[in-house]
């Protein structure tokens, strides 16, 4: 396992209820720097109200939340902590009529990057945006689009990192250089990553550390490697057919 | 043509209609607000004739009136459609997850909204000069506290409207269009205060905007304008916009319980 020192994300027996539905029982976890942690499960177990929780989008109704040591619940300190991390998901755009580059400028300014036009170029080059860097966001293929997202979410070179599906609709070939890419920053800037996709492939191949979700629940965890012993799978595929169908009534 | 498609798309909206209330509501609401306007504007101008009083400078009265009603117009929407733009766009969870705060979010779209109200006040003045040898400008620097009062009511209701989009998504956004016409009737944008019923005539105290048109109509007569009317208007947009202020922020705390912040983003 790459991941060392103290966890950089901490979080204790988090729940989320609405009204009678409990989304989120009762889940623990710590993220460490330099490891990526993938979150796993079916449609509806959790994950996505898990990262909208450490972004503090969503109000736990219980549980404790600790990254860099702080509670995202207090604004100001909320305000520290997203100031040191950022979030990708498939799901969210940026704005279409802007260009790919004033985009960028924005959220260079939001997160207060300093040398942002060196810092975007960089980012641009190496997302492989060159070609689209001066069209709106609206010309963008689903792909340019990922890629974008993934630009916008290493503007302020975060510390933590949550990545909602990122490679949902790339191609193998952008997909892989994308894993590639996290790989090799996990490693060289010790970034922590909490990962979700339902590509189990995937997860297998870049996760240190697997969380397996159900109904809100945490229900098994380990290296893949150790999940796929336990559970005597073929693959972590396997695993996640045998979990999923095992605790579904 | 096949009738079979053609009543596919009529049941579509009737549908939408069924589980729409602000849909259906509006239906009602545009001609409602029209007549309630264009019907005090005719008594407005019948009385005048029965009274026999010489007729005013109309094209001043309506002009300016329309010139400064879109200035509360933009200023409102400067916020609220801004707003939606992020929501549309499903730019607005990329905005929430770095370090930019509510108020900062809040001063932004609230400057936003001054942009657009001097870029269409210089257009509108500039054109209305052009076209109908109408200078808004007589009315002087008693212009600017006009222009200021209707900005403040504009971000306050632009902020209260943001607010009841935050928490009731969707079925919301047309109050982005239509929440300040509601107030137009009893803002006696065309006509006096006087031409309303004494219960609008009331309520009226409580709109800052009748004050201003009030007194852009006393300068365009060339009458006194009370500057304590203005005072009273300005305290109450203080008030209001603190109001909605409070209420937004109330609103963003349920939402992010609820889990709604992150659905509207996405």
């Amino acid at each position: 396992m790459s991941a060392e020192g103290l966890p950089i994300l901490e979080v204790k027996n988090l729940s989320k209820s609405y009204n009678s539905f409990q989304a989120v029982k009762d889940v623990s976890f710590e993220l460490y720097p330099g490891e990526i942690l993938g979150l796993l499960g079916p449609n509806g177990a959790g994950k996505t109200t898990i990262i909208h929780m450490l972004l503090g989008l969503t109000s736990p109704t219980f549980g404790e939340i600790r990254i860099f040591g702080l509670n995202p619940e207090k604004p100001r300190q909320r305000e520290k902590i997203l100031g040191r991390m950022n979030f990708s998901s498939t799901y969210v755009a940026l704005p279409y009529s802007l260009t790919l580059r004033e985009s960028l400028m924005v959220f260079a300014l939001l997160y207060g990057v300093k040398k942002a036009k060196a810092k975007i170029d960089s980012l641009i080059e190496q997302f492989d945006l060159k070609d689209v860097a001066d069209q709106p966001v609206r010309t963008l293929s689903s792909g340019q689009m990922t890629r974008l997202n993934l630009a916008k979410a290493f503007i302020n070179d975060p510390e933590v990192l949550l990545l909602d599906e990122p490679t949902a609709s790339l191609d193998p070939d952008i997909a892989d250089r994308t894993r590639t890419y996290l790989k090799e920053v996990k490693r060289s800037k010790k970034i922590a990553i909490l990962y979700t996709s339902h590509n189990m492939q995937e997860m297998e191949e870049i996760s240190d550390r697997l969380i397996f979700l159900h109904q809100g629940e945490i229900i098994a965890r380990g290296t893949p490697k150790d999940l796929i012993a336990k559970y005597r799978g073929e693959d972590l595929e396997d695993v996640f057919l045998k979990i999923a169908r095992e605790v579904r009534p | 043509m096949k009738l079979h498609r053609i009543s596919a798309m009529f049941l579509r909206h009737i549908y939408l209609y069924r589980h729409s209330i602000t849909r259906l509501v509006e239906i009602f609401y545009w001609p409602l607000l029209d007549l309630l306007v264009w019907g005090f504007v005719s008594l407005y101008i019948s009385r005048l004739s029965a009274e026999g009083k010489s007729t005013p400078n109309f094209l001043g009265i309506f002009l300016g009136a329309l010139i400064l009603w879109d200035i509360l117009f933009r200023s409102q929407q400067g916020i609220s459609v801004s707003f939606l733009e992020e929501v549309w766009a499903r730019n607005f969870l990329n905005l929430f997850v770095s370090p930019l705060t509510i108020g900062e979010y809040l001063v932004s779209l609230m400057l936003v909204a001054v942009f657009k109200v001097v870029v269409v006040f210089l257009i509108s003045a500039l054109l209305a000069w052009v076209l109908y040898s109408f200078n808004l400008f007589i009315i002087g620097l008693s212009l600017l506290p006009f222009m200021l009062n209707l900005i403040i009511l504009g971000w306050a209701l632009g902020i209260l409207t943001t607010g009841l989009i935050l928490r009731f998504g969707q079925q919301a956004e047309v109050l982005a269009w239509g929440v300040a016409f509601l107030f137009q009737p009893i803002s006696a944008v065309f006509y006096p205060v006087s031409v309303l019923p004494k219960f609008l005539q009331k309520l009226a105290t409580f709109i800052p905007a009748s004050y201003v048109f009030e007194g852009m109509r006393a300068i365009i007569f060339g009458q006194r304008f009370s500057f304590d009317l203005l005072l009273r208007a300005f305290g109450l947009n203080v008030l209001y916009l603190g109001l909605a202020l409070f209420f937004f922020f109330r609103m963003f705390r349920q939402v992010r319980a609820k889990g709604l912040l992150a659905k509207m983003g996405e």
